[in-house]
């Protein structure tokens, strides 16, 4: 039984870091392959550039079960020169405008710094400081001298930091996935072929998860994922009741979201078996939004698929935080039922 | 002259929010004991660095004020271990969300790393949810839990800028801070020079402390120390995206001198002469009623202080990614040692009226 020590740790802590913008998942790339060579019996970079991993049993009948997790995370592209090393950029994947002012980030491929600022407020109105910034007056700004290029993706120039109970980083979602999927390789089971895909793209269309599950054709799926805890309190005082997951209770369980009925039998399976190993689960409220296991479920003639993910504050922010104790029971929970998915599976038929 | 950019960047990199400046006065402190004759902190906080003159005593004396106060933000009220927060000066609550903040826990003694998190749009009342959430609603997250922030953090405890400075292509520095540690640097580059240059006057080297709440610094500093002549050192606003307007000037290509009725006219016309005979690249700087520094303070005190104001250009001015040009810095601390040094014992007979 794998637990979260600092060897896991210093391995999320390197993949947070690191920058890897959908389209441009080249740098978690690497640090997947590294870290899953070594035990994979199959590896290839397929045609979109997600890892495609196989692990194989050794039983006679094998189930076949597709872990997903996706390694690139929201950022920007640049999209025009203005001269002097100010640049007018995009964003690509879900990022509210109104956490861009003032942050640090990190442009291309060589990590060249710039910053995002904006105009100072000794110069404007009252209200005009109320108003938020639209993208197309925002800038990044590598330094007079300084040159990038148009099409450089950029990322949030955070740094991985510990406190307490919690860690703060930006990219929680998904590289605590992606932390957890090389985890659960490395202790594969006899009784599965474990088919892992680190895919590109789920930011901006579950892209690269579509094309993994064909050419894996599972058995059976499991998008391993992080979600919004909005478990903040209100203004007024009143009851949060949709906080849609909370910190420190687990792992959640999907029932459905924006783009997905998760397969019941899955569900009721993670939940008894949750259970029945005293690990803690929540499950995620029903609603919007939606991971890989949409385009999964609906890939070849359909697969049955769930999502599991590790709660996290402060979805596509530049510093999102969560709780160790959720990674770890997740890791858990997906160890445990990785175990007992082939008598389940046997008797889904 | 040594590199000032490593002393620049420890400089943003300790605390020192208005009111609570003695983690960056020590700093100041330590680097300017080998440069002056003598330091001492007045009754309210601020550093007086003496180095002096070679003229016979008594002795006129310069001031250059330099406030090392920082904005920030205070714990205002404690809510299942989110840390409700109000602003220390003039904070832009536009780079809040998402920021990399530290937490002075004083029921601990610890820095606490934490977060400002923007709440969801349903949670907050309908006026607050379009536009720029306000301070108010605004939650500070240490990922700790509950039990464990009661115990460490007080209402009151202070929350600072975490991100460390960046080095952007060109020489410049950004970060938070730098308005106006960027000028507690230049007057430390000035008195380097001052180590190989004769002056007659004293100087008195100052670091203001509580620029940004009320400029507290600049008259109990200037009272006490009663100079005959001061300048102040500050930021004033780089061109750059979101400033483009006549108050704005361009970033690494000369120093501010600045004209307006806070200001006396005669310094400002000296310095103007001095920077155009070295050579030393500058802009005029107006300010039609209200200079916005500690220039404000130090004029009005006592019976009256001749004052001037020199500037460097900071973009993204009051943002944790203030920007600044250290060439603009190493001009400005090369113009003061000039001035300075050009003061003869008959200066102050010379200052006049029409």
């Amino acid at each position: 039984m794998a637990t979260v020590g600092s060897a896991q740790l210093k391995l999320l802590e390197k993949l947070c870091n690191a920058s890897a913008v959908s389209g441009d998942e080249g740098e978690v790339r690497r640090i997947v392959l590294e870290e899953v060579k070594p035990y994979a019996d199959e590896v290839r970079v397929d045609a979109l550039g997600s890892v495609l991993a196989i692990r194989c049993g050794k039983g006679r009948k094998r189930t076949r079960v597709m872990l997903d997790a996706h390694m690139d995370e929201v950022g920007f592209m640049i999209v025009a020169d203005d001269g002097e090393g100010l640049y007018r950029f995009e964003t690509v994947g879900g990022i509210d405008v109104r956490h861009l002012v003032g942050k640090q980030v990190l442009v291309g491929r060589e990590h060249v710094p710039g910053v995002i600022g904006a105009g100072p407020i000794h110069l404007m109105s009252a209200e005009e400081e109320t108003r938020k910034v639209p993208l197309d007056a925002l800038r990044i700004d590598v330094g007079p001298a300084g040159k990038v290029h148009v099409g450089d993706r950029a990322g949030f120039a955070t740094k991985f930091r510990r406190s307490g109970p919690s860690i703060l980083a930006k990219a929680i979602d998904d590289r605590i996935g992606v932390a957890t999927l090389i985890e659960l390789f490395r202790q594969s089971r006899p009784d599965i072929d474990l088919c892992a895909a680190f895919s590109v793209q789920e930011e901006i269309g579950l892209r690269g998860a579509k094309v993994a599950a064909q050419y894996f054709q599972p058995d059976l799926a499991i998008a391993i994922d992080s979600t919004p805890a909005n478990d903040l309190p209100l203004y007024d005082g009143s009851e949060n009741t949709t906080y849609n997951t909370k910190l420190g209770l687990g792992p959640a369980i999907y029932v459905a979201d924006g783009s997905t009925l998760h397969d019941p039998r899955l569900v009721r399976f993670l939940q008894e078996t949750a259970e029945a190993e005293g690990i803690p689960y929540q499950l995620r409220q029903p609603g919007g939004g939606g991971t890989d296991a949409a385009a999964i479920q609906r890939s070849l003639a359909g697969v049955p698929a769930v999502s599991v993910s590790v709660p996290h504050r402060y979805t596509h922010s530049p510093i999102s935080v969560a709780r160790l104790a959720d990674w770890k029971n997740t890791l858990a929970l997906l160890q445990a039922a990785l175990k007992r998915i082939p008598p389940f599976f046997a008797a889904m038929h | 002259m040594t590199d000032i950019l490593p002393f620049l960047k420890s400089l943003v990199s300790v605390s020192g929010l208005s009111g609570q400046e003695g983690p960056a006065a020590e700093l100041i402190a330590e680097q300017w004991r080998s440069l002056v004759d003598e330091t001492s902190r007045s009754r309210v906080g601020s550093l007086h660095g003496l180095k002096r003159g070679s003229g016979k005593a008594p002795r006129s004396s310069v001031m250059i004020a330099t406030h090392m106060d920082a904005i920030g933000m205070r714990v205002s009220k404690i809510t299942d271990g989110f840390l409700h927060i109000t602003n220390v000066g003039g904070i832009d609550v536009r780079v809040l969300p998402g920021a990399a903040v530290t937490v002075h826990a004083t029921g601990s003694g610890e820095q606490l790393p934490a977060v400002v998190g923007m709440p969801p749009a349903r949670f907050l009342p309908e006026s607050a949810r379009d536009g720029v959430v306000a301070i108010d609603h605004l939650l500070a997250d240490t990922g700790l839990l509950p039990r464990e922030v009661a115990r460490k953090v007080r209402v009151g405890d202070l929350v600072s800028f975490a991100n460390e400075p960046l080095d952007l292509a060109g020489e410049v520095i950004s970060g938070h801070t730098l308005d106006n540690r960027a000028s507690v640097a230049a007057l430390t580059v000035c008195l380097q020079e001052l180590q190989n240059k004769p002056h007659i006057w004293d100087v008195w080297a100052v670091a203001t402390v509580q620029e940004e709440t009320s400029s507290l610094g600049a008259y109990s500093s200037a009272f006490e120390l009663r100079p005959q002549i001061a300048i102040v050192v500050d930021a004033t606003f780089a061109k750059g995206p979101g400033a483009n307007g006549w108050q704005t000037f361009p970033l690494g290509k000369g120093v501010g001198l600045c004209m307006g009725p806070n200001l006396h006219p005669f310094l400002h016309g000296k310095l103007k002469e001095l920077a155009e005979r070295l050579e030393i690249p500058w802009f005029l700087d107006v300010t039609p009623a209200h200079s916005g520094t500690d220039a404000v303070a130090i004029q009005i005190t006592a019976e009256g202080i001749p004052t001037a104001l020199v500037e460097f250009p900071l973009r993204y001015m009051h943002t944790p990614v203030e920007a600044v040009a250290v060439k603009d810095v190493e001009r400005l601390g090369r113009l003061l040692a000039e001035f300075i040094s050009s003061l003869d014992a008959e200066f102050l007979d010379t200052i006049v009226w029409d």
